[in-house]
């Protein structure tokens, strides 16, 4: 008998709206997209069920795990004026190099005499560099209280609305360290911030 | 499907030549591929979840003047936090009444707070107050769970303030320091 002949059916296939798909998700992602900071330490932030977001910019995040703390703030024309203001107080010059690796820095933890040589390291060099945090005690003169101020002031100056100060601790840290952090923001009479959270598991427990 | 027809026009007019036109397909595949592979790259760059403020007021610390009212110890709760995930709650003054020891969560703490907030308003007529003094044993994630607990059943006053001695006392006397 013979063979009923299938007639093949091209294999091309028409792409263009799958391109069209592709390139509008691309688009999306693009103009979503915040980059995610590494944190220096590993932070473990504890759940909530609070579901107010964080705003996207004008905020102050101090990152606390390990025992040390991590300053960072929104905004590359803030860093460069607190790190300036910071440098008058501290009385170090710093080149306009190291204020522009300064001002692309999105969270540093390093004292002010380590700074400098912190910023001419190189991306990979800073990358494995263990940070020792930002020196801190209640006192009214410490590197941390000053580095607040300074950026508030920054912040005052170039955008005239007061920051928002955030606190992103690990769920494990011990309360002495926030404890510290907090007698410092409201010694500064900045009696209002937040403390980051995700948002906890519906099973918890 | 968006094709052209590209086909030369049968050739009826014999004579003249005709420059035979290519065809207007494009293959988009590799195109196709690389705009995924960028998807991907920003789909993992990108942090989805974003993350959640808890606003936390703290009272004015004003070193010089004192001038703050006093609370009746009948309408203030003490939460001390202490070791172990656990947390110790009492009503007035520390030493008259006996603490309990409870965990975090739905039927711990919160059911507390619900059920003392009532009482307290019922019998005094005003709303509760709730201290919240977390001890150097306790972690951050203690300080969070209080204060959502506190978020979550309304409390309306309340304050973080430091441990004093005496209580320090007790969280050591039910072994959670």
């Amino acid at each position: 008998m013979a063979r009923v002949k299938v007639p093949r059916k091209s294999t091309h296939i028409d792409m263009t709206a799958m391109c069209d798909v592709a390139f509008l998700l691309l688009t999306f992602f693009i103009l979503t997209a915040k980059p995610r900071t590494e944190d220096p330490v590993p932070v473990d932030v504890p759940g909530s069920s609070v579901e107010i977001p964080i705003p996207d910019d004008n905020t102050l995040m101090l990152t606390v795990g390990n025992g040390k703390v991590f300053f960072s703030v929104d905004g590359s024309d803030i860093r460069k004026a607190t790190l300036e203001q910071m440098g008058e107080k501290y009385n170090v010059t710093f080149t306009p190099q190291e204020k522009a690796t300064f001002a692309s820095l999105p969270v540093f933890g390093v004292p002010m005499n380590q700074l400098q040589s912190f910023l001419k390291m190189d991306v990979d060099q800073r990358k494995e560099y263990k940070q020792p945090g930002i020196p801190k005690d209640t006192t009214n003169a410490n590197e941390l209280s000053d580095w607040i101020r300074e950026a508030r002031k920054a912040n005052a100056a170039l955008h005239s609305k007061p920051l928002y100060v955030t606190i992103k601790g690990d769920s494990k840290e011990e309360y002495p360290t926030i404890k510290t952090v907090i007698t410092i923001l409201t010694k500064q009479k900045n009696n209002k911030f937040a403390l980051i959270t995700t948002v906890r598991a519906a099973t918890k427990k | 499907m968006a094709e052209l027809d590209t086909s030369s026009g049968g050739g009826k007019k014999g004579g003249k030549v005709r420059t035979k036109k290519a065809s207007t397909r494009v293959d988009l595949t590799a195109m196709v591929d690389l705009a995924f592979l960028l998807i991907t790259f920003f789909m993992l760059t990108t942090t989805l979840a974003k993350p959640k403020a808890l606003d936390v007021p703290m009272p004015d610390k004003d070193e010089k003047t004192n001038d703050q009212l006093p609370v009746a110890a009948s309408r203030s709760m003490t939460l001390l936090l202490g070791a172990n995930n656990k947390v110790e709650w009492f009503i007035g003054v520390p030493g008259e009444s006996q603490p309990t020891t409870e965990g975090y969560g739905k039927d711990g703490l919160r059911k507390t707070l619900l059920e003392k907030g009532r009482e307290i308003q019922q019998s005094t007529g005003k709303y509760m107050v709730v201290l919240i003094k977390p001890s150097d044993k306790s972690t951050y994630k203690n300080l969070v769970d209080a204060l959502d607990e506190i978020r979550i059943t309304a409390v309306q006053s309340y304050a973080i303030v430091d441990i004093t001695e005496p209580e320090l006392g007790l969280l050591k006397r039910d072994g959670n320091y």
